[in-house]
């Protein structure tokens, strides 16, 4: 089947196998940044937003994104580095394989939360798993950049 | 690994009910979020994104919520926290995370009836009924002991009446699978609704009344064993839960 | 300008969180071969026939391989220094299947699809087998989980035909008689679960043939040298023939110190000449990789009127499953890096056995065995000083060595050269309010909170066997190139090591370039595990540099036409007495260009006798609901003395993420079996690792000691900081509750259940 999918502002228009998943589809298009860590929707690592929104782009059909927008980490690389600036001073993004999905949807909490406590924080990112950090650095991270304004 | 052969989003429900009919091997498409834990080999996938599902409606007297409505849009729904507090917030927030209750549907939960349902557990503490292609309107606890039968979940149906309502439950770690739950809703009228779930069997209306005693409501239910907890653990806990919640209902009253 | 002993930001970290594709599978090539492996539904089997004609048919499948027909080279594919401990139990693909998840056939085919189409297409014949499930009856069992031709290069008791791969005791003193004499003894049983690593990256590797008829493996590994020599043993063919690029890792633990995936591309990329890759799914990465041993220790332990440590004994018996793996090598660390702690000692006894299984093998994790070994000794420790009435920090203080004090139990190190565990203690006690606050109260929501303790020490690569090289290149205009074998996986040696090099030629860190692994052109290292990079390939980066410094002397002393003894080099130039000067990119380009060139190259090798440890002190804090068991974490403290730390934000990551892992194995991780040994926690869905709302607060802070044969002063830090939370926490939710939890994880129920019978 055919579907045109809008990633990072320009429009894809492939011919799909009705059963291939958005992040098939995404990393087809060259979003490397967009991982695959668990085949049960527990990790995170293939966060990417659909028309704003934070989803695992490992269990959304990409036959289902047709006609949506998607963004990955490729395309917000500017407004990820005021987050990322204070990750990588931490050494919060240790291995890096969770970093993008996690960025993802540390910049889609801020754009929903207006002051998030600690521990809305936490229940807001608590779908990103990290084995690396222990989150703590990630933390310190994140409190520094809820300080920026937006 | 699953496969689909073909992928439909039908522009009516009777055209996806008549398209799930039609072959065993056709679907409907839930969230997707354990689609590929399946082995299965659809046939075609029925996508009901274009049947307006996905709003929570105010209907005057009832609420209504369509089956494509998020997990996300329970949680943070102003109308539902007008009419039954934080219940839903509650009774969500501790499901994976804020990416899986995106796209995770309330039509999903219902159906799948999982034995971990923390979604159907919250319903079931409300009179809640339930609109499907099959049975048409029907009371959630009635469709909640039915078997798995091709059907089409469309929407749940809340009366506009406020409850009060608590959510407790045991979970061995923040974002898995609840060991036991616990829903109660309290009616204007002094009646309680209690619903357990996760023990783990599919989740249940416990008891309905105005005079709950959580040790003889825990001792009426069945438990089982799963790699969570045994059904001796369950079962003893399950008292202090419904008794959290009583407290807690009675206190918000 | 200094960088060690600061928080320099990984060279890395900019491509990481800007989502570059640097990972295998990000770099491997799009055309290339799909990999899938037909996995065993048996516990034990045998085959008996394996049909592959109708999966053969399949369109876009390459290659099949089964027992008939893939290559029969006995190897090990643990990440071990040559020659192995580790048994050379493994073949390609075996005709007995010896765990549910055992390769059965190798299938290449041009998509995933095709792949998975074939592997279903495949019909295996299995005679079923009695399994060993039980580690318990492993030993001596009447099935046999190896009854073929294994061998082992190294052998400390391997005997196959009694299920056993090692076994051995080793005494200090008169254990029986000090025992007998000690005022207070505990003698009590521990059981540790085989904890998974859970690395975000699952096993991959991805393999090309070169223009020269070499084959080349990209792979997320711990080990490039050793994947080497294991899969050239595999395929039968010489070491010339093969090359390892090790990309950036997603994380290793332990994990990726065995060669999990890298065989099979390697097997289906030199038979058919195309390239192929093979990415492990996560419920592969769970059931069919490798784990933490899963342990039964018995500790007898006693101590004077005083506390004294005098007596200890622990007896551990070790499961490795299926295949031999690091299961020799891992027992060891369960009494070498706990029974040292204890300096009053008199009477010791240390006794081990590793059993083979039909479950998962197990393989190394983060820790080693001294995990398994912390939470049983220091459990034993913690119920020693209540007998005594001693608080438990203050017993440990009573019996740690001071610097300088001979060590007994290990034959890593004789004497304490650096420790700093006194303050770590100390420190930890201050951090965590543990001589304020009660050990046991109840808070206003009814909920009560406990307090406890743990010590730990590791070691700093593998004394007398590990050994790293680098070489360290003068550039044409004055800059560095480091090349390296150890493998940053993510933790920042790479970055540590450019630290060094910065600090020891007095130069920006800009000016030096860290070249990953390549086995073509990195000098040799056994790679990143048994926290050997920052210490023991640190100290061969400081050698070179040493070189590096003479070698610029000498070069500018022979352009500048001046005695070396009257040059001295600042970094940027190097300026005689006389006040002549020449800077060093001058120089450089000098030995690029004319007949007399001679670029700089110094090389160093660097092999300790000693692997001197880190240590720790962790303090945990918990809130058990008396009414349902459910137990959170408060506050998870630890003081880590490392030596030196080299990169302090790296070293404070290292910590809180190792105390994460702890609190997991304390609390949560628990791998379970159906009957018939099957997996059923082989998914996040059903093994749970800690998310960010199950740590609690975690609080770090180091005590730092200086170790003369490290860097800068420098040990380890990679595994000591994930063996304290166990026992600290056991002993908190005891505090609390009075059950004593003896079988990890510390359950919910394992806590109700023991309130209800109090």
């Amino acid at each position: 089947m055919q579907v045109t999918i809008t990633i990072n502002g320009k429009k894809y228009t492939r011919l799909i196998e009705p059963d291939m998943t958005l992040y098939s589809f995404v990393r087809d298009c060259g979003c490397y940044s967009v991982k695959c860590g668990c085949e049960t929707t527990n990790c995170g690592l293939c966060t990417v937003w659909m028309d704003g929104k934070p989803v695992l782009s490992c269990s959304v059909l990409a036959a289902r994104a047709e006609g949506h927008t998607i963004t990955t980490l490729e395309g917000v690389q500017a407004d990820a580095k005021v987050f990322t600036d204070f990750l990588t001073a931490e050494g919060a993004e240790q291995c890096g394989f969770c970093s993008p999905g996690f960025i993802m949807n540390v910049l889609a909490m801020k754009r929903e939360l207006a002051h998030p406590t600690e521990a809305e924080i936490k229940q807001f990112l608590s779908g990103n798993l990290c084995r690396c950090t222990g989150y703590t650095s990630q933390m310190r991270a994140i409190r520094r950049y809820l300080e920026v304004e937006p | 690994m699953y496969t689909i052969r073909h992928f439909l989003r039908p522009d009516s429900l009777e055209e996806a009910y008549q398209t799930l009919l039609h072959a065993r091997n056709n679907t409907v498409l839930g969230g997707c979020m354990w689609l590929r834990l399946g082995k299965r080999a659809i046939g075609t996938a029925i996508d009901l994104s274009s049947l307006g599902l996905d709003q929570i409606t105010d209907t005057g007297d009832c609420i209504e919520i369509g089956a494509m409505v998020t997990l996300r849009q329970l949680e943070t729904s102003g109308l539902l926290q007008q009419y039954f507090g934080a219940l839903f917030c509650d009774a969500v927030s501790g499901i994976v995370g804020t990416q899986f209750r995106n796209t995770a549907t309330v039509g999903g939960s219902i159906y799948g009836r999982f034995g971990f349902s923390d979604v159907l557990t919250a319903f079931l503490a409300l009179p809640t009924q339930i609109k499907t292609c099959r049975h048409g309107i029907l009371p959630l606890e009635e469709f909640a002991s039915l078997p798995y039968e091709k059907d089409i979940v469309e929407c749940l149906i809340l009366p506009k009446q406020a409850v009060t309502c608590s959510y407790q439950h045991i979970r061995f770690q923040a974002t898995d699978f609840p060991i036991l739950a616990c829903a109660v809703g309290m009616q204007a009228d002094n009646t309680y609704r209690i619903a357990v779930g996760a023990r783990p069997a599919r989740a249940c209306v416990a008891y309905v009344g105005t005079a709950p005693d959580p040790d003889v409501i825990a001792e009426s239910l069945p438990y089982a064993d799963n790699m969570r907890a045994s059904a001796a653990y369950r079962r003893q806990v399950c008292p202090v839960l419904i008794r959290r919640a009583l407290e807690e209902v009675q206190i918000c009253k | 300008m200094k960088y060690v002993n600061t928080a320099v930001k990984k060279l890395d970290a900019d491509a990481l969180v800007q989502g570059k594709p640097v990972y295998t599978d990000d770099i491997a090539s799009k055309d290339c071969l799909v990999i899938k492996l037909l996995r065993s539904p048996h516990a034990h089997a045998k085959i008996t026939d394996i049909h592959t004609t109708v999966a053969e048919k399949v369109p876009g499948v390459e290659l099949i391989l089964t027992y008939k027909n893939a290559p029969h080279h006995r190897y090990t594919s643990a990440g071990q220094t040559y020659p192995e401990w580790s048994p050379y139990d493994r073949v390609l693909c075996d005709d007995t299947m010896r765990y549910v998840g055992d390769v059965a056939a190798v299938i290449a085919a041009d998509t995933e699809k095709h792949a998975e189409q074939a592997c279903k297409l495949i019909k295996v014949t299995y005679e079923v087998l009695e399994p060993v499930l039980d580690f318990e009856t492993a030993k001596d069992n009447a099935v046999r989980v190896h009854d073929d031709d294994s061998f082992a290069k190294t052998p400390f008791g391997y005997a196959p035909e009694r299920n056993l791969i090692c076994t051995g005791c080793e005494d200090f003193g008169n254990f029986e008689e000090e025992y007998e004499k000690c005022a207070y003894t505990v003698d009590c049983t521990y059981y540790t679960p085989a904890q998974q690593q859970c690395m975000m990256e699952t096993f991959r590797s991805y393999a090309y043939m070169e223009y020269s008829g070499r084959l080349t493996i990209v792979s997320s590994t711990q080990v490039p040298f050793h994947a080497r020599r294991h899969v050239a043993t595999m395929l039968g063919i010489p070491y010339t023939k093969v090359r390892v690029i090790k990309p950036r890792i997603g994380g290793g633990f332990g994990a990726k110190q065995t060669s999990v995936s890298e065989f099979y591309p390697a097997a289906v990329t030199w038979i058919t000449g195309k390239p192929s890759k093979l990415l492990f799914t996560r419920q592969e990465s769970f059931a069919c990789s490798n784990s933490r041993h899963q342990m039964r220790i018995r500790v007898q332990a006693g101590c004077d009127e005083q506390g004294h440590v005098t007596a200890i004994h622990m007896q551990s018996l070790s499961n490795t499953g299926a295949y031999g793996e690091h299961g020799s090598t891992v027992v060891g660390l369960v009494g070498h890096k706990t029974i040292p702690l204890y300096n009053k000692l008199k009477g010791g006894r240390f006794s081990w056995d590793v059993v083979y299984t039909n479950i998962e093998p197990a393989a190394a994790f983060r820790g080693y065995g001294a995990t398994q070994g912390t939470f049983a000794l220091e459990s034993t420790v913690n119920q020693l000083a209540e007998k005594a009435g001693i608080d438990a920090a203050e017993m440990r203080l009573r019996n740690i060595a001071k610097e300088g004090a001979e060590v007994f139990m290990t034959h890593e190190i004789k004497y304490i050269n650096s420790t700093g565990l006194h303050g770590c203690i100390t420190r930890g006690m201050e951090l965590s309010g543990w001589k304020e606050k009660p050990h046991r109260w109840i808070t206003p929501e009814g909920k009560i909170r406990g307090m406890g303790m743990a010590i730990c020490m590791q070691g700093s690569g593998i004394a007398n066997v590990d050994t790293a090289s680098v070489e360290l290149r003068l550039e044409d205009f004055g800059f560095y190139t480091l090349m390296i074998g150890a493998t940053d996986m993510g933790t920042g040696c790479d970055t540590i090591f450019a630290q060094m090099v910065a600090d020891c030629m007095h130069c920006p860190l800009e000016k030096v370039m860290v070249h990953g692994v390549d086995t073509d052109v990195s000098p040799y290292d056994p790679g990143s595990y048994a926290s050997a990079s920052t210490y023991v390939t640190g100290m061969a980066v400081v050698k070179a540099c040493d070189t590096m410094q003479k070698l610029i002397v000498e070069e500018a002393s022979r352009i500048m036409d001046c005695p070396i003894d009257t040059l001295k080099f600042d970094g940027s130039a190097i300026v005689s007495e006389n006040g002549q000067s020449l800077s060093l990119d001058d120089l450089a380009w000098k030995l690029v260009a004319g007949p007399q060139t001679h670029q700089l190259v110094a090389t160093a090798s660097n092999g300790s006798p000693i692997s001197p440890p880190p240590f720790m002190a962790g303090f945990a804090e918990v809130e058990v609901d008396p009414e349902t068991g459910k137990t959170d974490i408060v506050q998870m403290t630890g003081v880590v003395d490392c030596g030196t730390t080299i990169n302090r934000a790296l070293a404070r990551v290292q910590t809180e993420g190792g105390l994460s892992q702890g609190i997991g194995f304390a609390l949560f991780e628990n791998v379970q079996f159906q009957s018939n040994g099957k997996m059923m926690t082989d998914s996040f869905m059903n093994y749970k690792i800690p998310t960010r709302m199950d740590t609690g607060n975690i609080v770090v802070d180091f005590s730092e000691s200086y170790e003369p044969t490290g860097p800068f002063g420098a040990k380890s830090i990679g595994e000591v900081v994930i063996n304290t939370p166990a026992p600290a926490i056991a002993q908190a939710v005891y505090a609390a509750t009075g059950v004593r939890v003896t079988s990890l994880p510390v359950t919910p129920e394992k806590i109700f259940m023991g309130m209800r019978k109090k």
